[in-house]
């Protein structure tokens, strides 16, 4: 298996069928699968191991990770955002790499041992400029390493994630029908291509034959633009975006997408953000993706048609729906887990963990993560319900014990967002003498709103037991987020005394 | 018998059929066009696909045996039809999920 197997198939059917379109730019299937050969070429060359992309996304990405695929070298995209202290420590590990980056770092690198620097712009047009070459073949070992991501690290030390060609193309031909998009169907791909949702919206998008529309720098004002302009027809978001697409929207100026699905994941969709949303763009279906870097990506999905019973039904536990992300996909199985690895019934919070052929679940530093019967412990928590929908609760780690108890910070939060004149609220636990830890929460206040620490408190007493009252509240103007929409919850801990 | 592995790529020896093993148990007697199954690259016999046998495969379609240990995706069509141990083999059919990225 090979992701670049993905690519002949389509190129070969539907080679004359636009594969990207970027504002410098526009390719169509036979033209990567052409360049791509022409990228393996030049990365056979130069002898490297790796292939490191450093840059935001251009054509130049899917000729580094289809060309690194037919070399069968690893592709390793770097965070571009990360300090150049950081930055130097990635290429010492990726090292030898050749390295797809911006004139400026290429012309900086050159001569650095191990690293064969190419400015971005240059890889793509001596790739797209090379004859076509004579079909050759690539490695098919399923178990050979496709990409390694370095993950974010919101809760300690960044880690590399080791996704093999098996894993993805298992997760492609689990999930995505070959060819299935009509011919003008365009997605627009906004996330950076260091993430798991870049590197799986490329791999989809190829397999289906859909055209790839890359918007580098996400703003809700070009995201608008480009989603008009190139009659876009599927999207991926995450939560900040979709708010502020929204936000953008209603302020006028734009014109209503075409979208006939939006997709959205990485991080909690809060429920007034989402129902904003089908109620403005009312002819897109909506869908809702839950999965990990570890995962290739998706492993939950709460379809358009659930969005429609969710919101239309008048029965609680179907209403609530649209707050889970819904149920495992057929190729991969779901469980929840309880503190001695024993199976948790449905309704009960434990960790999820999941197993299927497209789960890796495996670091270069710690190695493989599965247990024996090849599980993987996500760390995240959630519950079912009777019917198989997942729910989402933070993380394990979140848990806060105060005084021997357990209690997670979403129940609080929910409540706390649910007070008029609350945005954004997290809770964590603090260190605290007494009961170990105490219940700290940080506020963000809606525009012109104000409350105060008791009446907030008072607000929480209401409605859950007293153990959960927030004994420490701090107003702040905005949560720590990621740029994936994942708040910092180590952010807040330290800036309220954890 | 050709030995199996995921990730195999085979050719049909009697039309323009390629399939990549997705799952198999280590043998299985495969056909395509009542042909075993060839490694990739080797050539072709040139005869056509036999009659019962000249159904055809689609690309992008998953192929399983009854009890679905074995599994091919075809990556290129042709006109004879896939088998193993002499019972055809089925489209695996898949309910088409939504676009989640």
């Amino acid at each position: 298996m090979n992701l670049m197997m993905l690519l002949e198939m389509v190129s070969s059917s539907f080679g004359e069928r636009g594969a990207l379109a970027h504002p410098d730019r526009r390719l169509s299937y036979a033209e990567l699968f052409a360049g791509a050969g022409a990228a393996r070429d030049a990365i056979v060359e130069t002898g490297a191991e790796r292939v490191a992309f450093l840059d935001e996304a251009s054509p130049a990405l899917p000729l580094a990770l289809f060309g690194s695929a037919w070399a069968g070298v690893p592709f390793a995209p770097l965070n571009y955002r990360l300090s150049e202290a950081e930055l130097d420590g990635l290429l010492e590990r990726v090292a030898p790499a050749f390295l797809v980056t911006d004139a400026e770092r290429a012309r900086a690198l050159a001569g650095r041992p191990g690293i064969f620097p190419v400015a971005s712009e240059d890889f793509q047009q001596s790739a797209l400029a090379a004859p076509q070459r004579e079909r050759d073949e690539w490695p098919m070992d399923p178990d050979a390493i496709a990409v390694l991501l370095f993950t974010s690290g919101t809760t300690g030390p960044p880690k590399t994630a080791v996704l093999r060609h098996g894993h993805i193309v298992s997760y492609v031909l689990g999930t995505v029908e070959f060819a299935g998009a009509d011919e003008g169907d365009a997605a627009l791909v906004s996330v950076p291509p260091y993430h798991i949702a870049g590197i799986a919206a490329l791999a989809s998008s190829v397999y289906a034959a859909r055209r790839v529309v890359q918007l580098p720098h996400f703003a809700a004002s070009d995201w608008l633009s480009r989603a008009h302009e190139e009659s876009v027809t599927h999207a991926f978001v995450v939560p900040t975006m979709l708010a502020r697409i929204i936000d953008t929207f209603e302020a006028g100026g734009h014109e209503m997408p075409s979208l006939q699905s939006l997709s959205y994941g990485g991080g909690k969709m809060p429920l007034s953000v989402i129902e904003r949303a089908m109620s403005l763009f009312s002819e897109t279906s909506f869908t809702n993706a839950y999965g990990l870097t570890e995962t290739s990506s998706t492993i939950t999905l709460l379809g358009p048609d659930e969005h429609r019973a969710a919101a239309e039904s008048e029965d609680e536990a179907v209403k609530r729906r649209l707050t889970s992300v819904g149920k495992a996909l057929p190729s991969v199985e779901l469980g929840i887990r309880g503190d001695e690895g024993e199976l948790l019934p449905a309704g009960q919070r434990g960790e999820i963990c999941v197993r299927g052929e497209q789960v890796s679940g495996e670091y270069l530093e710690q190695g493989s993560r599965l247990d024996a019967e090849g599980w993987f412990p996500t760390r995240d928590a959630g519950w079912l319900d009777e019917e198989g929908y997942l729910f989402l609760d933070g993380r394990i780690d979140d848990v806060i014990v105060r005084g021997g108890e357990n209690m997670s910070p979403g129940e609080i939060e929910d409540v706390l967002l649910a007070h008029p004149a609350i945005r954004d609220a997290a809770v964590v636990g603090v260190p605290d003498e007494q009961w170990g830890e105490a219940v700290a929460a940080a506020i963000v206040l809606r525009s012109g709103a104000s409350a105060g620490v008791e009446e907030v408190q008072q607000w929480v007493k209401d409605r859950l037991r007293s153990s959960r009252v927030p004994e420490r509240i701090e107003f702040f103007d905005e949560l720590p987020y990621n740029e994936t929409g994942k708040l910092l919850r180590r952010r807040v801990r330290e800036q309220l005394g954890g | 018998m050709a030995k199996l592995k995921a990730g195999t790529r085979l050719q049909s020896a009697v039309c323009s059929t390629e399939v990549m093993i997705v799952k198999a148990p280590e043998e299985a007697d495969l056909t395509c066009g009542g042909a075993p199954l060839l490694p990739l690259g080797k050539d072709k016999s040139g005869a056509d696909p036999a009659d019962g046998a000249d159904g055809g495969t689609q690309i992008g379609k998953r192929y399983v045996d009854a009890d679905e240990t074995l599994e091919l995706l075809c990556t290129k069509p042709g006109k004879g039809s896939l088998a193993v141990g002499g019972a055809a083999m089925s489209i695996k059919g898949a309910k088409p999920l939504p676009s989640s990225d």
